[in-house]
């Protein structure tokens, strides 16, 4: 891709902060235990990585998840229409047919899942969070700089939110890039100069770019459905176990293969959950990457990403009275101050976002 | 045993034709989308034609007597106008644009020696606007680069450049800087 009119680095900020201590100054000499991690974990990326690579890392990462979730979903169906067919008739005959409906169902209920999230969910975290839409009056230079990414971005216009919060966040939303809405807590507002400013919002937008929004929702409503049916699964075995071991003990032989059956979709439904929860947040890992990576392709300014992770990383405050468990992975860091401080530099399978010193590490290798 | 044969030929026939249509439509759209970003870049280069005056007239109120620095700004603007914005004046529209960005560096330069300029909100106001539309050109270009890069890619590449090929699919350029002045354009801090 070429290099060639690439726009100059923005002025900074009237009256913006005095210099502040770079990321990647931080990096090449910081003596903190997240500077030598970041320092650890620039090495292990190839000196020609570019940001190319990193989007395509992640676009495969992403597939791959996706198909999982499915092939998850698929199995939990399969499985409990068989257990329930045996379990009902005590046949084996009726295995196939039966395991053949679970899948089937399992899809229909799938779609029907998405679509619902489609056109009701998008814009639920807008009213969650109490953000209130600005004009570019109220804020020319944040307006200025939410119009630059678009253009970098070759999309429409996003509707501008601020959240009136002292903590440091912003999100991205809705469906599809027509309705995009680009949201930023009024503390980060205050706290970012342009350059860092620009990468947050880059960052959103390419949220919306990649269609985030509606792959995240995509994948919520696919953990949901598998809660619900292996929930919903575990509470009829248990209440009628008794019942149905008597009649398929009863029944025209195949009785151990009944059982084992059942075991195994026992198994699955309480395991099930889980796995879909390790999936769902392993793929939001992935899409917080991409949007990085996405936000050096519009910026081409590694460094100021960087830089304003680094910032909001440092930050304690949480938003706590507008952010919640359902809503925390739609934002740009974690906003749950618990979580942050407990998963800030180790990464457990349930963090819906990379350790921030990974995130910079990725963005610093881009730098040599 | 005919019919079998027939049916497969057919079905051949089908999938080559959808494929085509498919590699077709992806072409058609990426050039589309080089087209849209050119004129993207026009809509900004628009808007700082029209931004211009009104800075020129908010700075005479306070610093008159600085006929030059205004009047290299208003020729500036002038010959960037004048000149075509199509493919073919690229390179002309280039230079021209470059001089007005000097220009008004120059000018931001000059507005330092004046405070009650510097403190003027029409002033402010429009010295944001000029700056965050001289970035908006270049993400425009930049966008407009990236689209050609994507369309040249499925042009050249096998299996695709048979259906460019087959209907005349042109190249298009890149959107260079061409001449050395942009890239050693003097530093405009706008930090006061």
């Amino acid at each position: 891709m070429s290099q060639a009119g690439n726009p100059p680095r923005p002025p900074t900020t009237p009256g913006a902060p005095p210099p502040r201590p770079s990321a990647l100054d931080r990096a090449v000499a910081g003596a903190t235990d997240t500077d030598r991690a970041i320092r650890d974990r620039i090495k292990a990326y190839p000196g020609t990585t570019t940001y190319i690579d990193l989007i395509r890392k992640n676009r495969r990462a992403s597939t791959l998840l996706i198909v999982l979730m499915l092939g998850l979903g698929a199995a939990v169906g399969a499985a409990i229409a068989a257990a329930l067919a045996l379990y009902a008739t005590g046949d084996s005959a009726s295995l196939l047919p039966s395991v053949a409906v679970g899948v089937v169902a399992a899809l229909i209920f799938g779609g029907f899942g998405v679509l619902w999230s489609w056109f009701g969910g998008a814009n639920a975290i807008l009213r969650m969070s109490g953000a209130i839409p600005i004009g570019p009056q109220d804020d020319p230079e944040l307006y200025n700089v939410v119009d630059e990414m678009r253009i970098a971005a070759g999309l429409p216009m996003p509707r501008v939110y601020i959240i009136n919060d002292s903590a440091l966040n912003a999100f991205a939303t809705g469906r599809d890039p027509e309705h995009g809405v680009v949201a930023i807590t009024r503390g980060l507002r205050e706290k970012l100069p342009r350059d860092e400013l620009q990468a947050v919002i880059a960052h959103e937008i390419a949220h919306i770019r990649h269609l985030d929004i509606r792959f995240s929702m995509l994948m919520a409503t696919m953990v949901g459905l598998i809660v619900f049916a292996c929930d919903a699964f575990l509470r009829v075995a248990f209440r009628g176990g008794a019942h149905g071991a008597r009649r398929s003990s009863g029944g025209k032989g195949g009785g151990a293969g009944v059982l084992v059956l059942l075991v195994i979709a026992l198994v699955l439904a309480i395991v099930a959950p889980l796995f879909a929860r390790i999936i769902q947040m392993a793929y939001s890992r992935q899409r917080e990457y991409l949007a990085d990576a996405g936000a050096v392709e519009l910026t081409r300014n590694p460094e100021a990403m960087a830089n304003a992770l680094r910032r909001l990383g440092d930050d304690e405050e949480p938003l706590v009275d507008t952010a919640n468990r359902g809503t925390a992975h739609m934002y740009i860091v974690n906003p749950l101050r618990k979580v942050r401080k407990a998963h800030g530099e180790v990464e457990t399978l349930f963090c819906s976002h990379p350790a921030i010193s990974k995130r910079i590490a990725r963005l610093l290798a881009l730098l040599r | 045993m005919g019919w079998i044969v027939l049916l497969a030929a057919a079905g051949l026939f089908l999938i080559v034709l959808l494929w085509f249509v498919a590699m077709y439509n992806t072409l058609v759209r990426q050039r589309v989308d080089c087209d849209n970003g050119w004129s993207q870049i026009d809509v900004q280069l628009k808007r700082r034609y029209d931004l211009i005056p009104n800075l020129v007239e908010t700075v005479k109120g306070y610093a008159a007597h600085e006929k030059g620095t205004l009047e290299a700004v208003i020729q500036a603007r002038q010959q960037a106008v004048s000149v075509a914005s199509d493919g073919a004046h690229a390179a002309e529209k280039a230079l021209a644009e470059n001089a007005i960005t000097q220009a008004l560096g120059r000018l931001f330069a000059l507005s330092e020696a004046y405070p009650q300029l510097k403190a003027d909100t029409n002033f402010r106001q429009l010295q944001e606007e000029l700056a965050s539309t001289e970035n908006k050109v270049g993400f425009a270009r930049q966008h407009y680069n990236d689209c050609v890069g994507r369309y040249e890619t499925t042009r050249q590449t096998f299996p695709t450049n048979i259906v460019a090929g087959t209907f005349a699919f042109k190249p298009r350029e890149y959107f260079r800087v061409e001449a050395s002045a942009e890239r050693e354009a003097p530093k405009v801090s706008f930090s006061s």
